[in-house]
């Protein structure tokens, strides 16, 4: 639904990043595709959730920088990144007794000034955010007292109510079981499809990866060791060298993306 | 005075089991209350209301105002309530001038004045810290203020220096802790130890200087530390004022932060606020608040840690709206207090702090009991 001069752009030029210590992504470039699902994927602790974070302005580049819409992000106003990125962190925590209203009325904040806290167009963003995650049964719910599945749907009702049109999730189906998983995904591909919002994710289950991505990015040594569609990126050869595990390569028989199977027996 | 202390026993364990019944009830009475939330649109502005807050605020408020008129007029020298309400507000300087603009009146004004300060300085601490065990001490503002003041007390200077020492002492010890906490930013969980082991320091050096002067001195210092409202004049209400008047609208604004923060620094920070910046700023205006109160009254416990306990338990979450529910209890609350701790053993009256401290102490064990899980 976006218009083309709404679609987001964001990319990295030569990026550099470190906690203080050795350097966790050394001189990566990427370019995000406006308006479609990117994967990122990688062994635990290649970088992933670093790299993610680095892109919405959390972590601040030893050099080169992270680009949004054309100028460096770290150099926007961080409120008004807000209103174009929106992200979910990795297994995020609400503050006890939390219910979900309360906790997706929270992902409003950059739309809002002092003396306009709950315009018609906050409360619709909220309403809408639950409809979508069909979290409106649970309104009133504290959020440490649901499921996994429903606390995560609650997190992602709020990152929807922030209403941006690149959202950046870090890992949204961990501890879910595969059914959850689905329900997640598909919710994100609906978001896409529909509405035409951009989304980078890191997953780690290649093939939900190569399902619902239509771009991957495998990491591996702080760099990038492959890019594209799922069909170019998850071969055997690619896989072995970012994971390190034999693997052999077959068509999903449902969706006909590659499906990867541990070569080992 | 000796038949004083021994007599009324019976009657002390009444009027605090009576306080507690009290706070109890008004939790109870809280929940009957509907809790629903509508819009509040006029143009530009628009905010989502609790009607629950709007209806407690109302009733705190009423508390307040009846406590207040409560406080003019019974002491050791009653005063009709028409008299005494007509000496503070239409006839002044009449017969009973002194008693009550000079005694009673600021004393309730600073009651209320004060619990406010404490009241919403501990909602951010403890909503800042996500933990609801939590008041401004951890941050080392008591006893900051106490090193100073028992030292101004100790060597007999000047009296009108000991709330510009109190002051300066906690607000001192608040930018040490924060200073010490900081490490790649400052965690809640890191600024609660570097809190207990500053604290641990001050604490010695109070009591070195409590065994280094003469003793005369030193007793005027220990009744600073119960935490009074004895002796109050109009220029503390009139610091308190000013006190609240720069950092309430700052406690206001920064509310919407740190609701942010409390769903931890990454979402915050992706939802466009500056992480640490904004919770330094949290900290000075809570430090501040309770700072302001603590050099006027001494440290009187459990007003920061109870009250904004009670109103999350009462309406939930800290919002802007809640945050100055909190101010409204602890102003009804601090001045109930002081008016027990004047009349419980009249004519003795005893340190505000042994009331707030006496109601405080068990209400919290039995929270902790009941509400287990909440915490
Ligand atoms: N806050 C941090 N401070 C220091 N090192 C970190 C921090 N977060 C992650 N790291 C290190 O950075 C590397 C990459 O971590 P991360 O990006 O979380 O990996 P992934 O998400 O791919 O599993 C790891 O070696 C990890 O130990
Ligand atoms: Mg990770």
């Amino acid at each position: 639904m976006h218009s083309e001069s709404d679609a987001p752009t964001l990319s990295t030029e030569d990026l550099t990043l470190s906690y203080g210590g050795p350097n966790i992504v050394t001189k990566l470039g990427i370019v995000i595709p406006p308006g479609e699902i990117t994967a990122i994927i990688g062994a635990n602790g290649c970088g992933k959730s670093t790299l993610l974070r680095a892109m919405a302005r959390l972590l601040r580049p030893v050099s080169g920088a992270v680009i949004l819409d054309g100028e460096a992000i770290n150099e926007q106003p961080t409120k008004a990144v807000a209103r174009r990125l929106g992200l979910l962190p990795q297994a995020p925590r609400a503050p006890e007794g939390v219910i979900v209203s309360d906790l997706v009325r929270r992902g409003r904040y950059p739309h809002q000034k002092v003396f306009q806290q709950w315009s018609p167009r906050d409360e619709e963003a909220c309403e809408r955010a639950m409809r979508l995650t069909d979290m409106l049964k649970f309104e009133e719910r504290p959020v440490d007292e649901l499921s996994g599945g429903q606390r995560q749907r609650a997190w992602i009702a709020m990152a929807l109510a922030q209403d941006t049109p690149l959202m950046l999730l870090d890992e949204p189906t961990t501890y879910l079981d595969i059914a959850h998983q689905i329900d997640v995904l598909e919710l994100l591909k609906q978001l896409n499809a529909n509405e035409g919002r951009t989304i980078v994710m890191v997953l780690h289950d290649l093939n939900l990866a190569s399902r619902y991505a239509n771009h991957l990015v495998a990491v591996a040594d702080g760099g990038i060791v492959a890019e594209g569609v799922p069909g170019e990126v998850i071969t055997s050869e690619i896989v072995e060298r970012v994971f390190g595990l034999p693997t052999v390569v077959i068509e999903d028989p449902v969706t006909g993306s590659p499906l990867c199977v541990p070569a080992i027996s | 005075m000796t038949f004083a202390i021994a007599a009324p026993a019976a009657n002390t364990a009444m009027i605090v089991t009576a306080s507690l019944l009290g706070v109890f009830a008004a939790l109870r009475l809280a929940d009957v209350v509907p809790n629903r939330r509508f819009s509040f649109r006029i143009g530009p502005v628009s905010a989502l209301i609790q009607s629950r807050v709007i209806v407690i605020g109302v009733a705190g408020l009423i508390l307040a105002g009846t406590l207040l008129v409560i406080g003019l007029i019974v002491g050791d020298f009653p005063i009709g309530a028409w008299d005494a309400l007509g000496e503070a507000f239409w006839a002044r300087g009449g017969e009973f001038d002194f008693i009550v603009n000079t005694l009673r009146f600021p004393r309730v004004t600073v009651a209320i004045l004060a619990g406010m300060c404490l009241g919403m300085s501990g909602a951010i601490f403890q909503a800042l810290i996500n933990n609801p065990l939590v008041s401004p001490d951890i941050i080392g503002v008591n006893t900051g203020a106490a090193v100073f003041a028992v030292l101004v007390l100790a060597t007999g200077k000047n009296i009108g220096l000991l709330p510009v020492a109190a002051f300066g002492g906690a607000l001192g010890a608040a930018a040490i802790i924060y200073l010490l906490a900081w490490k790649r930013g400052v965690s809640g969980s890191r600024l609660v130890l570097v809190g207990v082991g500053v604290q641990a320091l001050l604490g010695a050096v109070i009591t070195f200087i409590t065994v280094r002067f003469p003793i005369e001195r030193i007793a005027a210092a220990a009744r600073w530390q119960a935490g009074s409202l004895f002796g109050v004049s109009w220029e503390d209400a009139r610091t308190l004022t000013i006190g609240l008047l720069l950092l309430t609208p700052a406690a206001f604004v920064l509310t919407q932060r740190l609701r942010l923060l409390q769903l931890g620094d990454e979402a915050a920070a992706g939802l466009g606020i500056h992480v640490e910046r904004d919770r330094l700023a949290l900290i000075a205006v809570a430090s501040g608040l309770a700072a302001v109160a603590v050099a006027v009254t001494g440290p009187l416990g459990f007003v920061a840690l109870l009250v904004p306990h009670m109103v999350r338990l009462m309406v939930g979450q800290l919002t802007g709206g809640t945050l100055l529910l909190t101010a409204v209890g602890g102003g009804a609350f601090l001045l109930s207090a002081d008016l027990i701790a004047q009349r419980l053993f009249a004519p003795t009256s005893l340190p505000a702090g042994v009331v707030t401290g006496a109601i405080g102490g068990p209400y919290f064990l039995f929270l902790l009991a009941r509400y287990n899980r909440a915490l």
